[in-house]
C-alpha cells in the first residue's frame, strides 16, 4: 500500500474538546497509532482531576486523521508544469508562431493572407504550410506534418463550436 | 456534395454540409497492407464473388487479362470501408455482425494450436484489461482534480508559508498553534492581505483580500477559456448530452481525443478554483469517457468496432460517476438510465468493476486525508419520523419547481447565445460572468468557500464543538450529555444570521446557476443543484426544529418530540433537499437516491430520499418532459432517438417517407443498367447518404442498398486501379455480368458494397412500429415498399423531425443525420 512511504508528520490523532466547567476548549494534536486514538491517549497533560476525567472525556470527540504529504507535492508540482507548459505552448502558438511565419515567408505568405482576411483565428495558415510540406520525409517534417493536421483539426471543432454554435451551444 | 481529386499528397477534402472532414486515402500499395487491418467479412454482403471468378467462363464481357486484376480487386477490402464519417450514425447492425464473425473466426482457429487458443483467451479477457487501466486513469485524474481543486480554491485567499503546495487545512495540520476558538487560524498560512501589507483585520485588510479575490478568479476562468479556445474546443460544456448521443450511435471525432482528454483536465482545476457556480462531476464522466476510448483504440477489438467500443464507453461513464461521488452502485445505475443507449448485461459486471477499480484508486490516493471519497461524507445515523415526511415531500415540491425553471430559463439563455451576437464573444462572457459571481460571492462567507464545502456543512449536524455560526445555538451550560445526543435548543443568533445569509446565497445560486451552466468552460450541475437543494432543506431543517422547540405542545410534535430529546436533524433535511433538486433537474430516480445513500452511508434515510426525489420528478414531469440533459440535445439538434419518449400518434409511414406527394421521385440505383458517369452524376446531384438499388425503372422491386461513401470509393478505386473501366462502363450488383454488346468497356462490379438484406416496411405500417424498430434496432434509414415495389425511404432524420412536428416542436431544428 502507499502507506509505507509516509512519514511519521502524516499521522495523527486529534482530539477536540469543548469548554467544561471554567476550562477553556481545547485541541490536542497526537501522533499514535489508530487504536489509541482516544481521550485518554491524547490528551496530555490532563486539565481536570481524577475524578472528572471521565466526564471531561465523554465530551471530547477523537478523529484519527492520515494523509500523505508526497503525493500532494508531487501532485501539486506536476500539475503546475503541465499547466506551465500548456501556457507556453499557447502563447507560442498565437503570438510567436505567425510572426515568424511571416518574417520567414515573407511577401508570398502577406498576399495570401489578404485573401484570407476573415480567418484571424490561430492555425489560420494550417492549409497552407499543408501544401506546401508535399514529399520531404524527415522526422522534422512529419512532425510537423502531423502538427499541420492537428491545427487543421482544431480549426474545424473551432469553427463548429464558437462560430456555427452548430455543437456544444 | 463536391468531390475534389487528390493533390499529391493523398489527402481528399469532402465537403458535405458546408463542413470540411479530412481523412487520408492512403495511397495503393498499402492497400494490401489493410488486408490485415481489416480482415473482417460482412456476412450478409456478398464474400464469395471471388470463388465465381475464378472460372473464367462466367465473365463473358470484356477482356479475360481483366480478371487476374478483378480477382485482386475483389479480394481485398476497400480502405476505409467500415470507418464512418463525423456527424453520421452508425450501423449497428453491421457493427454487431462484424463482432459475432470475428468471435467466431477467433473460436475456430483457436482450436488449431495452442498459440492460437492463448490468443483466444487474450481477447476475451481483453475486455477486462480495457476496465482495468480505465479504472486505475480515471481515478488517479480524478484524484489529481480534487488535490488540485483544494489548494487552488485556497490560492484565492492566501498562502501557505512552510510549503505553498498545502491549502489552508494541510497547511495548518501540523501546527500546534490552533485553539479551540479559532480552529482554522495558524501562523504558517496566511491571507493576501496580511502577506503583502502585514495587516489581517481592517477594512483595508478587507478590500485588498477581496480585490486579490477577484483577481485570481479572473485569473484563472481567463486561463481556463483560453485554453479551450486555443487547444481543444470540444472540452467545453459538461460533455454528459454529447456522451449520450455518442453512445446511442453518433460519431463526433475529437470529442473523446487525447488533447480534449488533457485539457478537460487542467481548465475543470481552473475553474472549479475560481469560484464559478458549477461542478465537476457532469466533466469527470467526459474525462473517464475520453480515458475509455483511449484505452479502447489499442486493443483492435474495440478500435475496429464502433459498437463494441460504446460498450466500453458506457462502463468508462459509469466509472467517471462513481470517482465524482464516491459511489460505484450509483454510477453504475447512472450508466445505465441518464447515459447509455444500449446496456447489455454483461456491460452491467464490467461497468461495476471499472467503477470498483476506480473508487479504489481514489481512495489509495486519499485526497481529503481521511480515507473518504467524497468531501460531503455524513456518518450520523439519528432517526427520522413520519410526520417528517410532509416537510420532505415539500422540498420535493420545490426540487420539482425549481429544476423546471433552471431548465426553461437556461435552454431560453442558451439559445439565446447560439442565435444572437452574445455568441460572438465567449471569453468576454466568461470573465464577465466570473466577475460577478466573484464580486457578489465573496461578501457572503456562505458563497465565498468552495460549493462542496457549503454544502458538506449544511450536511453535518451540529454536534457540541462545532464552531460555524450555523450551530450557534444557545447551549444549556449544565448539561452533561454526551456529544452526539443533543437536544433541540433554540437557535442563538448565529443561527439567524446564518439563516438570512443563507437565503441570499441560495437566492444568488438561483441566478447565476442559469447563466454559467452552457459557457464556453467545462462546467457541471451536479454540485451546484445540490447546493441549491441543501440550502433550501437546511432553512426549512431549521425552521421545522425551532417549530417543534418552541411549541412542543402541538399535537403532531406531543407524540414523537418530547423537550430535552433530539428530534429534528436539519442536515438530513438538507440532504433531502439536494436530492430533490437534483432529481428535478437531471429526472434521475434510482441512480439519484443510490448515489445519495451511497453518500451518506447510511440505509435508514431511503424513505426520505425517495419520496422527495418521486415527488419532485412527478412535480418536474407535469411542467416538461425533459431534463436538462435531453433539453440541451434538442437544442443542439442532435439525432438522437430516446428511449424514453413514447410515440402515440396514428400517422402510418407514408405519411413520413420521403419522397413525399409532389417531391421528385427517390434517387435509384438500377441492377445492372447505369454506366459509372450515370452514379457519378447522380452522386454528385444529390446529398443523400445511400441510394436503394432496383431491378429496373420499371419494375421498381428492391435488391438491395449501397451507402454513398462506399459508392464513391468503390468508383474511384475502380478507375484508379482496374484498366478497362471507364465513363461509359455499366456498373452491375448482381452476381454475373449482364449480357453486354461487344467492344463496350470493361463492366464494373458492385455488389460487394451492396448491402442484401435492407429493413424494409410497407406503407401501411403504424408510425409507431416504425419509431420502435428504429429504436430497438439503431437504424439510420428504413425502406418502404408497397406490393414488393419500391415505395420511399423513411430515415431517422424524418422520423425525428416527424416526432418533433408532432410534439409542436419545430422540425427543422433537427440538424444531423
Amino acid at each position: 500500500m502507499l502507506f509505507t512511504l509516509q512519514n511519521s508528520e502524516d499521522v495523527r490523532c486529534k482530539c477536540i474538546c469543548p469548554p467544561y466547567k471554567d476550562h477553556s476548549g481545547q485541541i490536542y494534536n497526537k501522533n499514535v497509532s489508530q487504536k489509541d486514538c482516544d481521550c485518554l491517549h491524547v490528551v496530555e497533560p490532563m486539565p481536570v482531576p481524577g475524578p472528572d476525567v471521565e466526564a471531561y472525556c465523554l465530551r471530547c470527540e477523537c478523529k484519527y486523521e492520515e494523509r500523505s504529504s508526497v503525493t500532494i507535492k508531487v501532485t501539486i508540482i506536476i500539475y503546475l508544469s503541465i499547466l506551465g507548459l500548456l501556457l507556453l505552448y499557447m502563447v507560442y502558438l498565437t503570438l510567436v508562431e505567425p510572426v515568424l511565419k511571416r518574417r520567414l515567408f515573407g511577401h508570398s505568405q502577406l498576399i495570401q493572407s489578404d485573401e484570407d482576411i476573415g480567418d484571424h483565428q490561430p492555425f489560420a495558415n494550417a492549409h497552407d504550410v499543408l501544401a506546401r510540406s508535399r514529399s520531404r520525409a524527415n522526422v522534422l517534417n512529419k512532425v510537423e506534418y502531423a502538427q499541420q493536421r492537428w491545427k487543421l483539426q482544431v480549426q474545424e471543432q473551432r469553427k463548429s463550436v464558437f462560430d456555427r454554435h452548430v455543437v456544444l451551444s | 456534395m463536391k468531390f475534389v481529386s487528390c493533390h499529391g499528397l493523398h489527402v481528399c477534402f469532402v465537403k458535405s454540409m458546408s463542413l470540411c472532414v479530412l481523412f487520408p486515402v492512403p495511397p495503393l500499395s498499402p492497400v494490401v497492407s489493410q488486408l490485415t487491418r481489416y480482415p473482417i467479412r460482412q456476412p450478409h454482403w456478398n464474400r464469395h464473388s471471388y470463388t465465381t471468378l475464378i472460372n473464367p467462363n462466367m465473365v463473358n464481357a470484356g477482356d479475360m487479362n481483366g480478371s487476374g486484376n478483378l480477382m485482386d480487386f475483389l479480394d481485398e477490402p476497400f480502405p476505409d470501408v467500415g470507418t464512418y464519417e463525423d456527424f453520421h450514425t452508425i450501423d449497428w447492425l453491421r457493427e454487431k455482425s462484424r463482432d459475432t464473425d470475428r468471435h467466431r473466426k477467433i473460436t475456430s482457429k483457436s482450436k488449431e494450436s495452442i498459440w492460437e487458443f492463448i490468443k483466444s483467451l487474450l481477447d476475451a479477457w481483453s475486455g477486462w484489461v480495457v476496465m482495468l487501466l480505465i479504472g486505475l486513469l480515471a481515478g488517479t485524474l480524478a484524484g489529481v482534480i480534487d488535490l488540485a481543486v483544494d489548494w487552488m480554491t485556497d490560492l484565492k485567499e492566501g498562502v501557505c508559508l512552510s510549503a505553498f503546495w498545502y491549502s489552508h487545512e494541510q497547511c495548518c495540520w501540523t501546527s500546534n498553534e490552533t485553539t479551540f476558538d479559532d480552529r482554522d487560524k495558524c501562523p504558517q498560512w496566511q491571507k493576501w492581505s496580511e502577506l503583502l501589507v502585514g495587516q489581517s483585520e481592517g477594512a483595508s485588510a478587507y478590500i485588498l483580500n477581496y480585490f486579490l479575490y477577484i483577481m485570481w478568479a479572473l485569473c484563472f476562468a481567463f486561463l481556463a477559456v483560453s485554453l479551450v479556445r486555443v487547444f481543444a474546443p470540444y472540452a467545453c460544456g459538461s460533455g454528459i448530452p454529447e456522451i449520450k448521443t455518442i453512445l446511442s450511435g453518433f460519431i463526433i471525432r475529437g470529442y473523446l481525443g487525447k488533447w480534449t482528454l488533457l485539457i478537460k483536465t487542467v481548465t475543470l482545476v481552473l475553474v472549479v478554483s475560481s469560484g464559478l457556480s458549477l461542478g465537476k462531476e457532469g466533466p469527470l464522466v467526459h474525462v473517464a469517457c475520453c480515458c475509455g476510448n483511449f484505452f479502447s483504440s489499442l486493443f483492435s477489438k474495440y478500435s475496429k468496432n464502433e459498437g463494441k467500443r460504446r460498450e466500453v464507453l458506457s462502463a468508462a461513464a459509469a466509472a467517471g460517476v462513481s470517482v465524482a461521488f464516491g459511489a460505484p452502485i450509483g454510477g453504475v445505475l447512472f450508466s445505465l438510465e441518464e447515459v447509455s443507449y444500449y446496456f447489455p448485461l454483461k456491460t452491467l459486471w464490467r461497468s461495476f468493476f471499472a467503477a470498483l477499480v476506480a473508487a479504489f484508486t481514489l481512495r489509495s490516493i486519499n485526497p481529503f486525508g481521511n480515507s473518504r471519497l467524497v468531501l460531503f461524507y455524513v456518518e450520523y445515523h439519528t432517526p427520522w419520523y413520519m410526520a417528517e415526511l410532509f416537510p420532505f415531500i415539500l422540498l420535493g415540491v420545490f426540487g420539482g419547481l425549481w429544476g423546471t425553471l433552471f431548465i426553461r430559463c437556461n435552454i431560453a439563455w442558451c439559445r439565446r447565445r447560439k442565435t444572437t451576437r452574445l455568441g460572438k464573444y465567449p471569453v468576454l462572457e466568461v470573465i464577465v460572468i466570473t466577475a460577478i459571481t466573484a464580486i457578489i460571492a465573496y461578501p457572503n462567507p456562505y458563497t465565498r468557500r468552495s460549493t462542496s464545502e457549503l454544502i458538506s456543512e449544511l450536511f453535518n449536524d451540529c454536534g457540541a464543538l462545532e464552531s460555524s455560526q450555523l450551530c450557534d445555538y444557545v447551549n444549556d451550560p449544565n448539561m452533561t450529555r454526551p456529544v452526539d445526543d443533543i437536544p433541540d435548543r433554540p437557535a442563538g443568533p448565529g443561527v439567524y444570521t446564518a439563516m438570512w445569509q443563507l437565503a441570499l446565497a441560495l437566492v444568488f445560486k438561483i441566478v447565476i446557476t442559469i447563466f454559467t451552466f452552457g459557457m464556453k468552460i467545462p462546467s457541471g450541475l451536479f454540485i451546484p443543484s445540490m447546493a441549491v437543494g441543501a440550502m433550501a432543506g437546511r432553512m426549512v431543517g431549521i425552521g421545522v426544529e425551532q417549530l417543534a422547540y418552541h411549541h412542543h405542545d402541538w399535537i403532531i410534535f406531543r407524540n414523537w418530540c418530547r423537550p430535552g430529546a433530539d428530534c429534528v436533524t436539519p442536515g438530513l433535511y438538507a440532504m433531502v433537499g439536494a436530492a430533490a433538486c437534483l432529481g428535478g433537474v437531471t429526472r434521475m430516480t434510482v441512480s439519484l437516491v443510490v448515489i445519495m445513500f451511497e453518500l451518506t452511508g447510511g440505509l435508514e434515510y431511503i424513505v426520505p430520499l425517495m419520496a422527495a426525489a418521486v415527488t419532485s420528478k412527478w412535480v418536474a414531469d407535469a411542467f416538461g418532459k425533459e431534463g436538462i440533459y435531453e433539453a440541451h440535445i434538442h437544442l443542439n439538434g442532435y439525432p438522437f432517438l430516446d428511449v424514453k419518449d413514447e410515440f402515440t400518434h396514428r400517422t402510418l409511414a407514408t405519411d413520413v417517407m420521403r419522397p413525399r406527394r409532389g417531391e421528385a421521385p427517390l434517387s435509384v440505383l438500377t441492377q445492372d443498367s447505369m454506366t459509372v458517369e450515370d452514379v457519378e452524376t447522380l452522386i454528385k446531384e444529390t446529398d443523400y447518404n445511400g441510394f436503394p438499388v432496383v431491378v429496373s425503372k420499371d419494375s421498381e422491386r428492391l435488391i438491395g442498398f449501397a451507402q454513398r461513401r462506399e459508392l464513391i470509393l468503390a468508383i474511384k478505386n475502380a478507375r484508379q486501379r482496374q484498366d478497362g473501366v471507364v465513363s461509359n462502363s455499366i456498373v452491375y450488383f448482381t452476381e454475373d455480368p449482364p449480357e453486354l454488346p461487344p467492344n463496350s468497356p470493361h463492366p464494373l462490379k458492385l455488389r460487394r458494397i451492396l448491402n442484401l438484406s435492407p429493413f424494409t416496411v410497407t406503407d401501411h405500417t403504424p408510425m409507431e412500429t416504425v419509431v420502435d424498430i428504429f429504436r430497438k434496432l439503431g437504424l439510420r434509414q428504413c425502406l418502404v415498399t408497397r406490393s414488393g415495389r419500391l415505395l420511399g425511404i423513411i430515415t431517422k432524420k424524418d422520423v425525428l423531425r416527424h416526432m418533433a412536428q408532432m410534439a409542436n416542436q419545430d422540425p427543422e431544428s433537427i440538424m444531423f443525420n
